[in-house]
């Protein structure tokens, strides 16, 4: 191969680095020693460590490389300020969901090296994902992302809920997968390309050309292949059982990088080669958004599981996320970037809460056991409190800032009904928040949790609530980056 | 002076309120100190305001320097201004004497009175709030301002009334006196509406300059015409009517006894009460120039007199009995300021402020004496046993009947005169019910006597021998008054109503020249002057015939004429007619508001409704989540066929 047709490899530094510090770790865990459960302990333990290390090391890659829009590989992956936003998010949901993870992979007698390496597989798919400027890159970031989250579902493979969980997940995700393939086939039988430049300058041609049906046809099977991936309604079922089933730790990593990763595709794909075409699929995302705000608010009362409940949670918060995509404008995608980074340390946060429900060295995921937290571990309920509240969107807390940008969106491009129904939704939705934190502190105390609380997590409790608080005397840390991404993905 | 006369008893009140909840918890030794320096704190403020008062009175009642002193604005709205002010004339001059005078009396005779309370500090705190309020009322420069200080000595009134709450009773009364003021309140709200509407101002002295020129308005009420300022002039009256508890809207202030005696003698006889007269003198610029709303004014104050005086006749609670005599001699002053004799209404204000807190005062230390029993039927025999109270009683009953020279004398006999010089046909119906009411209040008033202080005695033996005189510190303030109640008279009847009445009241007060009663009652004629004297003599006789001389026939006259006492002795049956009319229909509306409306409609459909409705949403949606993945792929394809179908049917189409 001659060297002038090697491709430029900057722009996709981070991402070829994580891949080779991946394929280092699983050589590095193979060769250490596993012999007895002491020695496999603490090979995991150093993966874990090297794991968490990778992820801030791509993190400062992809910060170097930030700047200006750059294409490689043909066009098939693009660089700019918006993907760096979004890397910088997967990176830090991914590290942060497995810095808590550690305890209770340990606890569950699960301390494989595996699990690191088959998160940040799955963190490296998603930024391909984020970067992905053609169809087919699209799809291979996709499936390696989806490939690592299936076996991370069922990790706990002795436990039946968590097998269940991870064949439901592939099931289902393949028949998404499918749909996706069979949308993007579509798209290129009826418009001759894959590569998103090429088919925005196509569509851009306004008035005097039409798309032929068959693309927006295209487009739809699209639509509900990256709908499953960020569980929108009505592509959602499988959340709540895999949440449910899947072990805690997953089910955080599953609530915060897969989901920012999932919108990020979506922001890019409908904004992006679609984006002229936005009189056509905006009444789906409206409806899309509708149906997730409302299920979500509504299906979570009835939970008794507060794993089960931070799913249809996660599902409500996507409905949201997804208005400020259905207003396509610079404003809306800048409140859905907003929203993602507050939800982030949100869900991380709440997850770091739930790892601590240990009672005599087991898990317990019911509601009715957080009763009485507040004289056990009052520092615990408190920061509990304050992610219910910021979930629930009240003020000051930093929940309160991610409804109120993509609101205000809606309602600067006169969708007022979709505003109306969100207010409605988050009343609703507060409902089942402040239950938890009547449980916490008025309901007749039971057992008290295992007081140990392992320094990661007091970690990220401490971080996220103190983000959630403080997020209000300084906004300009997340609103400054997130109006650059805004505007980098409209081409500015 | 002025701003320290008003402020010194809020601030008086406030500390005394300090102190109130400082005295919870403390031990008993610290308590008693506590007690008596909020006691100290509260009278020394009070005599220093009545002390500013009468140096007032000199300066601007005596010596004419009229002013007005403005404090700061209160609001400015638009064209609609209001400032806080304290206007000083005669009038203001004058009952700033009478509240300040007895207000401070009152708080004396307080400290021996409420010895044995748990609450003084919280008792002394209300009667100086009390206080600054009325002086609010009185120094107002306009209707807002009196407004503010009118809901002020309502809500003091409320506060003493029900001030032992742990009786139902006083928690009842206490109700009732807010709600019948209430209605008061509304019309004297409605009459500042209406004010504003015709003048475009609020400010007393804006409106009395213009009110000549508005005396032909009309104003348009349901499409009928009507003359603007009689308009007005009403419904400020009916304000004037619920504090001063006129015929109609009298109701509370019998059951507002239940009270501490000294808040009787203070708000419910002297000070509050007479808040209506005062406003219709104060706004006589006004209602001089609606003939209709001063024979309004005449008849309900003349028809007020004889109403009460009749129940008065045959009440057996010592304290009812002066309740009810109030509320007649409040109707003597309001007809007096019906036939223009404004002045004459004032003095008659004035004395009665005396003697009426005298004998309120009397009787509290008659119920202390005879260890807080209140009902006459079980008293008797006593007057020798306190002498000093009983010779108290006499003065302030000789004052009342107006027997010459008391204080009472002089102003009830012009308010009289005045009646019948007006020579118009609501002023003789007024002078002949105020002259039967004369009669009444003699018999009515030696009948009280006779009964708490004569005869044999109906207590029961341990009461008789425990029967003491009040220790000096009620004593005192009661012999102050009863100095008053003879003096006041004969002293000031030169200035309120005779040669130099002009220049004594000067701005202060306005009568027309068609409206010449007060002139005129020099004028009259013999017998009506001296028939009140006659009527009072022959009141007295009568009641020293029916209980001393021959004490059965007071039951055989009862049995005799039995349906006229027994509408007596009920009151007329008001209360059971309001009882009927507005509380049962009140009741049942709330009632039914409360079940069916606001629990079965408003709840149902409202908050329970739609949390129900949320709780069956959610069950639904639930159960769509059933775990088996075909369910969950067949879900999804639906999803995509749906929103492709949508698509096709309203895009592409």
């Amino acid at each position: 191969m001659p060297l002038s047709e090697m491709p430029n490899l900057v722009p996709a530094l981070p991402e070829l680095f994580l891949a080779v510090a991946i394929l280092a770790l699983l050589m590095i865990g193979v060769f250490l020693k596993s012999d007895t459960a002491d020695n496999a302990m603490r090979t995991s333990r150093q993966i874990w460590m090297l794991s968490i290390l990778t992820l801030v090391l791509t993190a400062l890659l992809v910060l170097t490389v930030s700047g200006e829009r750059l294409y490689t590989f043909n066009g098939m992956f693009v660089t700019d300020q918006f993907a760096v936003f979004m890397k910088i998010l997967i990176l830090g949901g991914a590290g942060l969901t497995l810095l808590i993870s550690r305890d209770y992979l340990e606890m569950n007698s699960m301390g494989r090296f595996e699990y690191g390496i088959l998160c940040i597989f799955a963190t490296l798919g998603m930024l391909m994902m984020v970067s992905a400027n053609d169809l087919i890159s699209l799809y291979v970031g996709l499936e390696m992302q989806s490939l690592s989250l299936y076996v991370l579902a069922a990790f706990r493979r002795d436990e039946q809920r968590s097998t269940e969980a991870g064949l439901k997940y592939f099931v289902l995700g393949a028949l998404a997968s499918g749909m996706l393939l069979y949308g993007s086939s579509l798209i290129y039988g009826f418009s001759g390309t894959t590569n998103f430049t090429v088919m925005a300058e196509m569509f851009a041609h306004g008035g005097d050309y039409a798309p032929s049906l068959g693309v927006i046809i295209g487009i739809v099977f699209i639509l509900a292949g990256l709908a499953f991936k960020v569980s929108a309604v009505p592509f959602h079922m499988w959340t709540p059982d895999v949440y449910e089933g899947a072990p805690t730790p997953v089910t955080a990593f599953f609530a915060v990088a897969p989901k920012i990763a999932g919108l990020a595709l979506f922001l890019r794909v409908m904004t992006g080669p679609f984006g002229d075409l936005v009189d056509q699929w905006q009444q789906i995302i409206v409806f899309v958004s509708i149906a997730s705000m409302v299920l979500g608010a509504f299906a979570a009362i009835n939970q008794t599981n507060i794993k089960r409940m931070m799913a249809y949670s996660s599902i409500g918060h996507v409905g949201y996320a997804l208005i400020g995509l259905a207003v396509g404008t610079e404003t809306g995608v800048y409140g859905v970037l907003v929203y993602l980074g507050i939800y982030m340390f949100m869900t991380v946060g709440t997850f770091a809460c739930i790892l601590c429900m240990r009672r005599g060295e087991r898990m317990v995921e019911d509601i009715s056991d957080l009763a009485g937290l507040s004289k056990s571990q009052p520092l615990l309920a408190m920061a509990l409190t304050i992610f219910m509240f910021s979930m629930a969107g009240i003020p000051p807390l930093a929940g309160f800032f991610g409804k109120f940008y993509v609101f205000m969106a809606a309602v600067e491009a006169q969708l007022y009904g979709l505003a109306v129904i969100g207010l409605v939704t988050s009343v609703v939705g507060a409902f089942y928040y402040l239950r938890i934190i009547r449980v916490v502190y008025f309901d007749e105390a039971g057992d008290p949790f295992d007081k140990a609380v392992s320094r990661p997590i007091a970690f990220v409790v401490t971080l996220s609530a103190a983000i959630m608080v403080f997020f209000i005397l300084y906004p300009a840390l997340l609103l400054d980056p997130a109006a650059a991404a805004a505007s980098a993905l409209f081409g500015g | 002076m002025i701003t320290a006369v008003v402020f010194l008893p809020l601030i008086a009140a406030i500390i005394a309120g300090i102190m109130a909840f400082m005295r919870h918890g403390a031990d008993e030794h610290r308590s008693h100190s506590i007690d008596r320096l909020s006691q100290w704190v509260t009278c020394g403020a009070l005599l220093l305001s009545a002390a500013g008062s009468i140096s007032i009175f000199f300066d601007v009642a005596l010596g004419g320097n009229s002013y007005t002193y403005e404090l700061m604005t209160w609001i400015d709205s638009g064209t609609f201004e209001v400032s806080w002010a304290l206007k000083v004339d005669s009038l203001t001059a004058v009952m700033l004497i009478v509240v300040t005078g007895v207000s401070s009396m009152v708080h004396i005779y307080s400290i021996g009175y409420m010895h044995h309370d748990r609450h003084v500090p919280r008792f002394m705190a209300y009667l100086s709030l009390f206080t600054f309020f009325m002086l609010m009322l009185i120094t107002a420069d306009n209707l807002i301002q009196m407004f503010f200080g009118w809901e002020g000595v309502g809500l003091a009134s409320y506060l003493l009334i029900g001030f032992w709450y742990h009786k139902p009773t006083a928690n009842a009364a206490a109700i009732k006196a807010f709600v019948v003021n209430r209605v008061g309140d509304f019309g004297f709200a409605l009459g500042i509406f209406c004010v504003f509407v015709i003048f475009q101002s609020v400010d007393l002295d804006t409106i009395f300059a213009a009110a000549p020129g508005h005396a032909n308005d009309t104003l348009e009420v349901f499409s009928v015409e009507f003359d603007a300022l009689t308009i007005a002039c009403l419904l400020l009256f009916v304000g004037a009517m619920g504090k001063s508890a006129q015929l109609g809207l009298h109701t509370w202030l019998p059951d507002a006894m239940e009270g501490p005696t000294p808040v009787s003698a203070l708000i419910h006889a002297a000070t509050m009460v007479t808040a209506g007269v005062f406003m219709v003198a104060r706004l006589s610029p006004v209602f001089e120039f609606s003939d209709v709303a001063l024979a309004v004014v005449t008849i309900v104050g003349a028809s007020t007199c004889i109403f009460a005086a009749t129940i008065a006749c045959t009440q057996n609670d010592i304290k009812r009995v002066i309740a009810y005599s109030t509320c007649s001699q409040l109707g003597y002053m309001f007809f007096a300021c019906g036939v223009s004799a404004y002045s004459a209404g004032i003095f008659h204000l004035t004395t009665h402020a005396f003697f009426k807190a005298l004998l309120f005062l009397g009787a509290g230390a008659v119920i202390h004496a005879m260890s807080d029993e209140q009902d006459m039927r079980k008293m008797g025999g006593i007057w020798k046993l306190i002498p000093v109270t009983y010779a108290l009683m006499w003065i302030g009953n000789l004052a009342l009947a107006g027997i010459p020279p008391f204080a009472g004398f002089y102003s009830k006999d012009i308010v009289l005169e005045a009646a019948y010089a007006a020579n118009t046909g609501v002023g003789t119906y007024a002078f002949y019910m105020g002259l039967l009411a004369a009669f009444l209040t003699a018999f009515y008033s030696w009948r009280l006597l006779f009964m708490t202080f004569h005869g044999a005695p109906r207590a029961d033996e341990k009461t008789m021998a425990h029967v003491h005189e009040s220790p000096m510190v009620m004593i005192g303030p009661l012999l102050v008054l009863a100095t008053g109640a003879v003096l006041a008279g004969w002293v000031m009847y030169d200035n309120f109503v005779g040669g130099s009445v002009v220049q004594f009241w000067g701005n202060a007060i306005l009568v027309l020249e068609n409206h010449p009663a007060l002139e005129n009652a020099r004028y009259v004629p013999t017998w009506v002057k001296l028939s009140p004297l006659v009527v009072g003599g022959v009141g007295i006789v009568l009641a020293y015939i029916m209980y001393i001389a021959k004490p059965d026939l007071p039951a055989r006259m009862a049995e005799t004429f039995r349906p006229i006492y027994l509408m007596s002795f009920n009151k007329w049956y008001v209360d059971e007619l309001y009882d009927k009319i507005f509380v049962r229909p009140a009741f049942y509306l709330g009632r039914q508001l409360w079940k069916v409306g606001d629990g079965t409609l408003i709840d149902g459909v409202g908050p329970d409704g739609i949390a129900r409705a949320v709780r069956m949403l959610a069950r639904r949606v639930s159960a769509l989540q059933s775990g088996y993945v075909y369910h969950y792929a067949f879900g999804m394809m639906i999803g995509v066929v749906t929103l492709i179908t949508w698509y096709l049917f309203t895009s592409a189409g």
